[in-house]
């Protein structure tokens, strides 16, 4: 391995063939290219993807209620179901077990809010304390709603950090009063939301006061909770799929719907639709692997019949270096570094300008589902170790070929 | 040197066998050079083979330098071949892309020998075929007759107990064949034990004794007066 004398003879022959040496390589190189390019992405969708979920916590399911479709027990169909604070009240009770946060919510979607001279339309949310770890929000400054602010209705707000940015200029907001549709509101903190801007956009006020000052009495427009979580994915899943499925029918009872009715009640429940593209993401990158592989193979198939090509060019000199005393042991070293040699720098080469082009190219891509498009350094070692494997693979056969050359019929002149 | 008793050898071709050496028996003492003669299909080549560990006997004796030679793996034959032996072929059997100096030592390699000896060596036996000043140049620069004269060079290295040549001037003008025969009849008068396969007279004639090959047995084996190369050239 170490022997200078193998490496010069490795080098005079690649030399002495340079189209071949670089055809064959640029084959494996591509197909490691490919590889790291293909691994690459599926973690940049991957990190996407699991972004996107971060807007809110993965556990939680929601309650929205719209308008019947059927009649059920004289009632007639088109009918609004509005949520109260007693409808939440049951289900909380019923599932209070399972429950780890829960919060139930009354908005108005385009509120005006000014502070000074600055106005702007922002989504104005009554909600629990719990609310901000349903919606995974940072609190920036000051401190989220809490509970006697919700007992006392208070008048306070939590302000999204675009809301910052537009209505303050870079003053501190804290203690300072916005209007809600002209009622003062004391901003007691600024919160960050993994959303972004549009889940920025919004001010939390207690749901108490919210009702009170919108008017509306005991109605809520949804509700929300996260469920404790089995340490268990699937069995996390299952649970919560069970708690959807029971949270669905009771509302249905209590506001007296039709059992098949789908359309006036929606359970939202995050932890099923994590579990689906999670396992999407896996599918996706089970293929990418998949076709990764498999251009490699193709790249090593390549080196393999190049290497059987070299053998059978060289079974003369083969015969002769017998002749002269050759170990068949050296015959098979002299083939399967080579081709080592051959797959390991060129694919290196390949992996270098994939991991480039990651590293070049990944930034740019701005989409909500790419993010961030990188090779981890144990995944580059894997596949350094995969072309190691597989150029001595590759080499194998020929080089048994080689060591089975008998000199005698190599040396027979034709 | 060589002992060889009732030495067989049988080529099975699918149902048919082919017994091509029915029974050899001939002794090379150190110093002799010997040709070997017959028409093609006599099994002179096969005895070469077996003489040379590329081929195996199926019966018989073969005692080299007080070695008996049988039951070899690769890797035994491939030792006993650098050590013992040194080849001629009749197409040289150069390595093309390797210049004369590395095709000289390339045995030497094989025998693990450090680089810097084995520099020293390989000129050495080239300044004896008289290439010194073409050890830097490829086969495919030389003329046919270099060329045999680096495989000789390359026979010698290693300093084998025996050389086999098979047909050494079969690819050479009779001018140039002459001229290897003398540098043969040289390396003989140093004391080497030179076997060599011919089916040409006049080669046979520049050796001491003639061995004659007619399907499978000699048919006669008898010493010459030798003829020297030096008169012809």
């Amino acid at each position: 391995m170490f022997d200078i004398e193998r490496w010069q003879e490795i080098f005079e022959t690649l030399q002495k063939n340079k189209l071949r040496t670089f055809l064959t390589g640029l084959s494996v190189a591509s197909g490691i290219f490919i590889l790291v390019v293909l691994l690459g992405f599926s973690k940049g969708i991957e990190n996407g993807v699991k972004s996107q979920f971060e807007q809110d916590a993965t556990n939680r399911i929601s309650i929205r209620t719209g308008v019947t479709t059927k009649g059920y027990k004289g009632l007639n169909p088109g009918r609004y179901i509005q949520l109260k604070n007693s409808s939440f009240d049951a289900v909380e009770n019923k599932y209070d077990e399972y429950l780890e946060y829960r919060t139930r919510d009354y908005m108005i979607w385009g509120g005006t809010v000014s502070y000074n001279n600055e106005t702007g339309n922002y989504r104005v949310r009554g909600t629990l304390p719990d609310n901000q770890f349903i919606e995974n929000a940072d609190i920036g400054s000051g401190r989220f709603i809490n509970q006697s602010d919700v007992d006392e209705s208070k008048k306070v707000a939590v302000i999204g950090n675009k809301m910052k940015k537009d209505l303050f200029k870079g003053e501190d907001p804290i203690n300072k009063n916005v209007q809600v549709f002209g009622m003062n509101f004391k901003v007691v903190g600024v919160f960050y939301d993994p959303g972004g801007d549009r889940e920025e956009g919004q001010v939390y006020v207690p749901i108490t006061a919210a009702q009170k000052v919108f008017n509306a009495g005991e109605n809520i427009r949804n509700m929300a909770f996260t469920v404790k979580m089995a340490d268990n994915f699937d069995e996390a899943v299952a649970q919560s799929n069970a708690i959807a499925l029971g949270m669905e029918q009771q509302i249905k009872e209590i506001h007296t719907m039709a059992p098949d009715d789908i359309s006036a009640v929606r359970v939202n429940n995050t932890l099923e639709e994590a579990q689906k593209i999670y396992s999407l993401i896996a599918t996706i990158r089970a293929v990418f692997w998949f076709v990764g592989i498999g251009t490699i193979i193709a790249g090593i198939v390549g080196v393999g019949n190049i290497m059987l090509i070299i053998v059978k060019e060289r079974t003369k000199e083969i015969g002769i270096r017998k002749a002269l005393g050759a170990l068949p042991m050296s015959i098979v070293g002299m083939i399967l570094q080579e081709s080592v040699f051959v797959t390991l720098f060129a694919g290196l080469f390949g992996l270098i300008f994939g991991l480039g082009l990651l590293e070049l190219v990944g930034p740019q891509i701005e989409s909500d589902f790419i993010k961030y498009p990188q090779v981890d350094f144990n995944i580059a070692l894997t596949t350094v170790f995969l072309l190691v494997f597989a150029g001595a693979l590759a080499g194998f056969i020929p080089a048994y070929r080689a060591a089975m050359i008998k000199p005698i019929d190599a040396l027979r002149d034709e | 040197m060589i002992q060889i008793k009732d030495l067989h050898k049988s080529y099975h071709m699918g149902s048919n066998s082919l017994h091509v050496l029915k029974g050899i028996n001939f002794d090379v003492k150190e110093g002799e050079l010997v040709s070997i003669m017959g028409s093609s299909g006599s099994g002179k080549s096969t005895l070469l083979n077996i003489l040379g560990m590329l081929d195996e006997a199926d019966e018989g004796e073969y005692i080299l330098d007080n070695v008996p030679i049988k039951n070899l793996n690769e890797k035994i034959a491939a030792k006993y071949r650098n050590e013992f032996l040194g080849f001629i072929f009749q197409s040289f059997n150069l390595i093309n892309y390797k210049s004369a100096l590395d095709n000289v030592s390339m045995p030497l390699y094989y025998k693990g020998v450090k680089r810097k000896e084995r520099t020293e060596r390989a000129m050495h036996y080239l300044e004896k075929v008289g290439l010194a000043q073409w050890s830097h140049h490829l086969p495919s620069e030389l003329s046919g007759g270099q060329k045999q004269r680096v495989a000789i060079a390359r026979a010698l290295a290693s300093d084998p107990k025996v050389l086999l040549a098979d047909e050494p001037t079969g690819a050479l003008d009779t001018k140039t064949s002459y001229e290897v025969m003398e540098l043969i009849q040289g390396i003989n008068d140093e004391g080497k034990t030179i076997l060599v396969v011919t089916h040409e007279h006049d080669i046979a004639q520049m050796t001491k004794r003639i061995v004659n090959l007619k399907d499978g047995i000699i048919i006669d084996d008898s010493k010459v007066e030798q003829v020297r190369a030096s008169a012809h050239v």
